[in-house]
């Protein structure tokens, strides 16, 4: 039998968000990364000629949405291995022994994860508006929303599944530096993936990041590579495939 | 008659073929404060794991509240409080934000809350405390918090994993009068590890001493001491003792026993503070050449090394292989 528990939902969403709040300065290193990739790299870049850019858009307009994007990914994988910090510090067992079920705990992390993940988006979404980021209107952003929302929904569950797998601290600069850096460079952030040779290409396509983006660069600037459609139904599909997996690893996993 | 607070039978823990936990069976009462005494690595965390649904056992069964822990999981955690060995609160919350986390993960309404979180402070007394963050309460006062937030959903059963490990003197006194208390005025049933001697002595109503894994003694702890009867008289001689000079000393009048390792005799003697005269008298006649006479009341350590044979320090540093073994088991298993 499934039962979710609604008050231990909320409640772990609840600290999250209390965290968020209480940490700033941890926040503001996060956010720290991907504003110096959209200042100096726009700034860097602006006025240069970028190949396989469609006509009349920015450098500036094309590298925001993947900054977005970068935000997400880092933030919310960090959110989902952050049950490693559980763990080492002992939290973990007074959420376990909690008469709560497993999959309470994961919606309920996973909840507060992709929230601050989010704001953090939101948060880079601002020094690209003042850098020349255009956003259509508001049902442009609500779509860009959904978008931020599925990314982080990933890419957290995704953290999660590798921190049910790891005992301690040890795996996590490996999986910063081995899964979330090449997954961030090979998803059309930076620069189109046309401009990639062939191979590269390919892997690209494997890449839930990279529909991430282009849903993002479709919705805030109107200018995609796949349909709107194609990039929702994957991410859709990521989020779902992902979240299933981080819970299964995660019933599966000891406390001790 | 109400089934008791917990009833273990032929519990079991094996981490590949070691036998941390061996056909453990027990019960307690309701209302009970109930200890479980014995060297570090003897087991006792292990049984309460497993009693708390932390760790599923190898064989065996148990009943907490009623509830089995192995099919009815939820139910056995509905009904219990926990205070891990280890530091277990969230560094970066306050001591009220980390109750009413823990009052929302037991489904409890807002009011609810409010008004337990008062009275548990209270019983710690952190009520000046409760908004200061967790990373700036000392040892002392984060074990308290601990201890109110264990029982904030009013468990039926509180286990307390070493609730006075690594603490001073003092704090652990006050830490004994707070489970006292909650144990008279909220009426849950206690049951608390200890490796300290003099701990399960002051709280516990009854106690297990456990080694190896094993029950070797189960009573209350004057009862236990009884087994020990009279005082004990330590006579430290010069060379080892022969068959002769023991028995010369047990034939005394008031010694009821005479124990023997090495250079050291033990006594059990009644009023042993009017005998040992003729003891040292007795000893010099036997031409043993003493060089010191302690003598004390019975204490558990007496009772442990009676059933164990070892002093618990020195099962201590066997029973820390056995768990560094343990260690590296599970560090095998998990890689």
């Amino acid at each position: 039998m499934i039962s979710i528990n609604i008050y231990a939902i909320y409640s772990l969403w609840l600290r999250e968000m209390i965290r968020f709040f209480r940490l700033k300065s941890r926040v503001v290193g996060s956010l720290a990364p991907p504003f110096f990739f959209l200042a100096f790299l726009g700034f860097g870049f602006g006025s240069a000629v970028m190949p396989a850019i469609p006509e009349g858009v920015g450098y500036v307009s094309f590298l925001a949405p993947g900054i977005i994007g970068m935000t997400l990914l880092f933030s919310s994988t960090f959110g989902g291995l952050s049950m490693l910090w559980d763990r080492e510090f002992g939290f973990l067992r007074e959420i376990m022994v909690a008469p709560v079920s497993r999959l309470s705990i994961v919606i309920g992390r996973t909840a507060g994860g992709v929230t601050t993940a989010v704001m953090q988006g939101l948060i880079i979404l601002v020094p690209g508006l003042a850098m020349g980021l255009q956003i259509p209107g508001l049902p442009a952003f609500l779509l860009a929303l959904v978008f931020m929302l599925l990314i982080a929904t990933t890419f957290n569950s995704l953290g999660l599944a590798f921190a049910s797998r790891m005992k301690d601290m040890s795996g996590f600069s490996l999986i910063m530096n081995f899964m979330v850096f090449p997954v961030f460079l090979l998803s059309g952030a930076l620069f189109p993936i046309s401009n990639l040779p062939g191979w590269l290409q390919t892997l690209a396509l494997f890449n839930p990041l990279t529909y991430g983006v282009d849903g993002l660069r479709g919705s805030l600037i109107g200018v995609s590579s796949f349909p709107l459609a194609l990039d929702l139904l994957i991410l859709a599909g990521s989020s779902v495939a992902a979240l299933s997996l981080g819970a299964y690893l995660f019933e599966k996993s000891d406390v001790e | 008659m109400d089934a008791p607070a917990i009833a273990a039978r032929g519990l079991t823990m094996r981490f590949n073929g070691f036998l941390a936990v061996d056909g453990v069976d027990l019960e307690i009462e309701r209302g009970e404060l109930f200890g479980l005494l014995g060297p570090n690595g003897a087991g006792k965390s292990t049984i309460i794991k497993m009693l708390t649904t932390m760790l599923r056992p190898s064989a065996g069964s148990a009943r907490v509240w009623g509830y089995d822990i192995k099919r009815e999981r939820d139910a056995v955690r509905n009904s219990i409080g926990v205070v891990f060995q280890d530091p277990s609160v969230d560094s970066q919350l306050s001591g009220r934000e980390n109750l009413d986390f823990h009052g929302r993960m037991y489904g409890m309404d807002r009011k609810t809350r409010a008004d337990r979180i008062a009275e548990v402070l209270e019983l710690v007394d952190l009520t000046e405390k409760a908004d200061v963050l967790m990373e700036d309460y000392s040892g002392g006062m984060q074990r308290r918090l601990e201890i109110a937030r264990g029982l904030m959903h009013h468990p039926a059963v509180l286990f307390l994993d070493e609730p006075t490990l690594g603490l001073d003197a003092q704090t652990r006194r006050y830490i004994w009068r707070y489970i006292e208390r909650m144990n008279e005025e909220e009426g849950v049933t206690v049951v608390l590890t200890t490796h300290y001697m003099e701990e399960a002595d002051h709280l516990c109503e009854r106690v297990a001493i456990i080694d190896q894994g094993r029950i070797v003694a189960l009573d209350s702890p004057e009862r236990l001491k009884d087994l020990i009867g009279a005082d004990i008289v330590t006579l430290e001689v010069d060379d080892s003792v022969t068959d002769e000079q023991v028995g010369a000393l047990s034939d005394l009048e008031g010694v009821e026993a005479v124990d023997r390792a090495g250079s050291t005799l033990r006594l059990s003697v009644d009023r042993s503070e009017a005998r040992i005269p003729e003891i040292v008298l007795a000893a010099s006649r036997a031409g043993l050449l003493i060089r010191s006479v302690t003598m004390h009341e019975p204490t558990l350590e007496d009772v442990f090394l009676k059933f164990t044979g070892k002093k618990i320090r020195e099962a201590e540093s066997a029973g820390a292989g056995r768990m560094a073994a343990v260690q590296s088991r599970m560090r095998t298993r998990r890689h």
